[in-house]
């Protein structure tokens, strides 16, 4: 069956919130309440209607045809088994606090992508803004789960309190990669700058290229590491260059010993 | 009780008995075929029955790199107790004294089954601190340093809690070498099963017992009536021609893998005729009261 298909009109006049655009909570809504769904920022009122043209199909799958980077929150809270496509960019924090499916961006997403992510697949073809993955302020903790890759560039300080789940970052990334880890597993191909894993906690940062390790970071040796074995096979299928990275011995850096010290940065020898 | 002969092979109008019980699986794997299998056959071991065991245990099938999680030669085994709590206990003992113990291995759950019970989560502690936990795919790891890199370790392992122990045939033949021939044939026909184990030395028990004895407070004893040096002094099940009985059992995760795995065996040994191998296969029931799964000889005949 065909998905329930968002078709861009034209470019929203202000930022919208699409978090009411998910398959559950568009359950049981005709066209006709759907198209009146309120989705501005603003006082201004824009509707759905305003914005799509609607097809309806399968609503376990959502497709947006057209983006935008005024697309905010796209899959939001996100359930399992569900999952959403977007033809083009979105905005900030697409698939924030989303508990399971999968989410899929053609173009590229705005800050705050995969904030709180909880189980979600969540994958974008172009690039992020900053603080992928990471907490809103005044949270303790950012991505709780799921896995995350984006093949482009990252913005800084991606996986910022990353607590759970893998994030790969196929391009480069930008200042403070992984900076105050708690846990989970960050695997970047590209080039990293800043103060990578600063106070990591106990998360792994696997980095293809090494980059100039912190002086809190400590030499462990190279080592070839069973779970690192088991992460290659299990991320195949998202990205074979991190597949390959993790294949290999890795060179172990221990840290950040300047908090609680249990993480590392692990690079090829 | 006679009637029934499959290429001269005589097959008792009988039953096997068989009970419900808990069971896990695991894989290991190591950096070498040589280790894995080593991990495998420690952690297995001394684990024959329950009478005496914490568990029954045996080996499953070998694993290639293709099959395992990690990619490395793999053994699945699997683990029978009684109860989900006895399988824990016996899980967490031996992987504690025959894997983590064990050169470059690593330990997975093999299925999900209905329950977990923990195995990582209780032996990461031996890490003292400096285990790291680590989640793909709803699964937890641990990986524990130890002196040769690291021990990665499953969180927890599923168990399965309606599974069968105890599916049996009973081998007869001239002397033991015909004997052995013929149960040997039959484990091998067995190994092929998925999901079954034969927990006895090499599949195979020659201790047969029946339940009572005539001193006070022994539950089990010798079976007597399949020992041929009694065949005259005692009821005895065994015609003239009978020298040796030999018994294979089998655990399996349901009622079907247990039937199947029979069903193998037996074909195996039919195969083989009565002059190089068996004269007569049985199987050990109580009666027919104790254990809720009953395998008829007659129905799994090839």
């Amino acid at each position: 069956m065909k998905p329930f298909t968002f078709t861009l009109r034209q470019e929203p006049p202000q930022r919208v919130d699409l978090s009411a655009l998910t398959p559950d909570r568009l359950a049981g809504k005709s066209l006709a309440e759907i198209e009146k769904i309120e989705i501005g920022a603003t006082r201004a009122s824009t509707k759905v209607g305003d914005v799509f043209q609607l097809a309806e199909g399968d609503l376990k799958n959502v497709r947006y045809e057209g983006g935008s980077a005024r697309f905010d929150l796209v899959g939001a809270k996100l359930l399992p088994e569900f999952s959403i496509h977007v033809e083009g960019d979105v905005g900030l924090q697409v698939g924030r606090l989303a508990k399971g499916g999968k989410i899929t961006i053609s173009g590229s997403a705005g800050a705050y992508a995969a904030s709180g992510n909880e189980g979600a697949h969540i994958e974008i073809k172009g690039n992020v803004g900053e603080m992928l993955a990471a907490p809103l302020a005044g949270e303790l903790a950012g991505m709780s789960g799921g896995r995350v890759v984006v093949r482009g560039k990252a913005g800084a300080r991606a996986g910022d309190r990353l607590r759970r789940g893998i994030l790969i970052i196929e391009g480069d990334a930008g200042d403070d990669l992984g900076s105050r880890l708690i846990a989970g597993t960050i695997v970047a191909l590209g080039a990293t700058s800043g103060r990578v894993g600063y106070l990591n906690k106990r998360g792994s940062l696997v980095l293809a290229k090494r980059p100039e390790i912190g002086s809190t970071y400590v030499d462990c040796g190279a080592h070839a590491f069973t779970f690192a074995r088991l992460f290659s096979r299990a991320l195949k299928a998202d990205s074979e260059a991190a597949a390959a990275v993790l294949s290999g011995k890795l060179q172990r850096y221990g840290g950040d010993t300047a908090v609680y010290g249990k993480g590392e940065i692990l690079t090829p020898v | 009780m006679q009637g029934i002969v499959r290429n001269g092979v005589r097959i008792d109008d009988s039953f096997a008995e068989a009970f419900p019980m808990a069971a896990t699986g695991l894989i290991v794997t190591a950096p070498t075929r040589k280790w894995a299998n080593q991990a495998a056959a420690t952690a297995t071991g001394y684990a024959t029955s329950v009478i005496g065991c914490d568990c029954e245990a045996g080996v499953d099938v070998e694993l290639s790199e293709e099959e395992t999680p990690d990619g490395r030669p793999g053994v699945r085994m699997l683990f029978f107790a009684f109860s989900t709590k006895g399988a824990e206990k016996a899980l967490v003992n031996r992987v504690g004294q025959c894997i983590l113990t064990c050169p470059g291995t690593a330990l997975y759950s093999a299925f999900d089954g209905d329950v977990k019970v923990k195995v990582g989560d209780s032996m990461r502690q031996f890490g003292d601190k400096w285990q790291m936990s680590k989640a793909i795919d709803g699964r937890r790891f641990w990986r524990v340093p130890v002196m040769d890199g690291e021990f990665l370790v499953e969180s927890q392992v599923g168990v399965i809690k309606k599974t069968v122990g105890g599916g049996n045939l009973l081998v007869m033949g001239a002397d033991w070498e015909s004997t052995m021939r013929a149960t040997e044939a039959g484990v091998e026909a067995i190994k092929d099963v998925r999901d079954a184990i034969m927990p006895f030395p090499g599949g195979i028990v020659r201790s047969g017992s029946k339940v009572g004895s005539q001193y006070k407070g022994m539950s089990a004893s010798t079976n007597d009536a399949y020992c041929p040096t009694l065949k005259g002094v005692t009821k005895t099940a065994l015609e003239p021609d009978i020298g040796c009985t030999l018994e294979i059992v089998i655990d399996g995760l349901s009622d079907d893998v247990v039937r199947e795995a029979m069903r193998a065996g037996l074909k195996a040994i039919i195969d083989l005729g009565p002059e190089k191998g068996a004269k007569r296969v049985g199987a050990g029931n109580y009666g027919g009261k104790l254990g809720p799964f009953h395998y008829h000889l007659k129905d799994l005949l090839p």
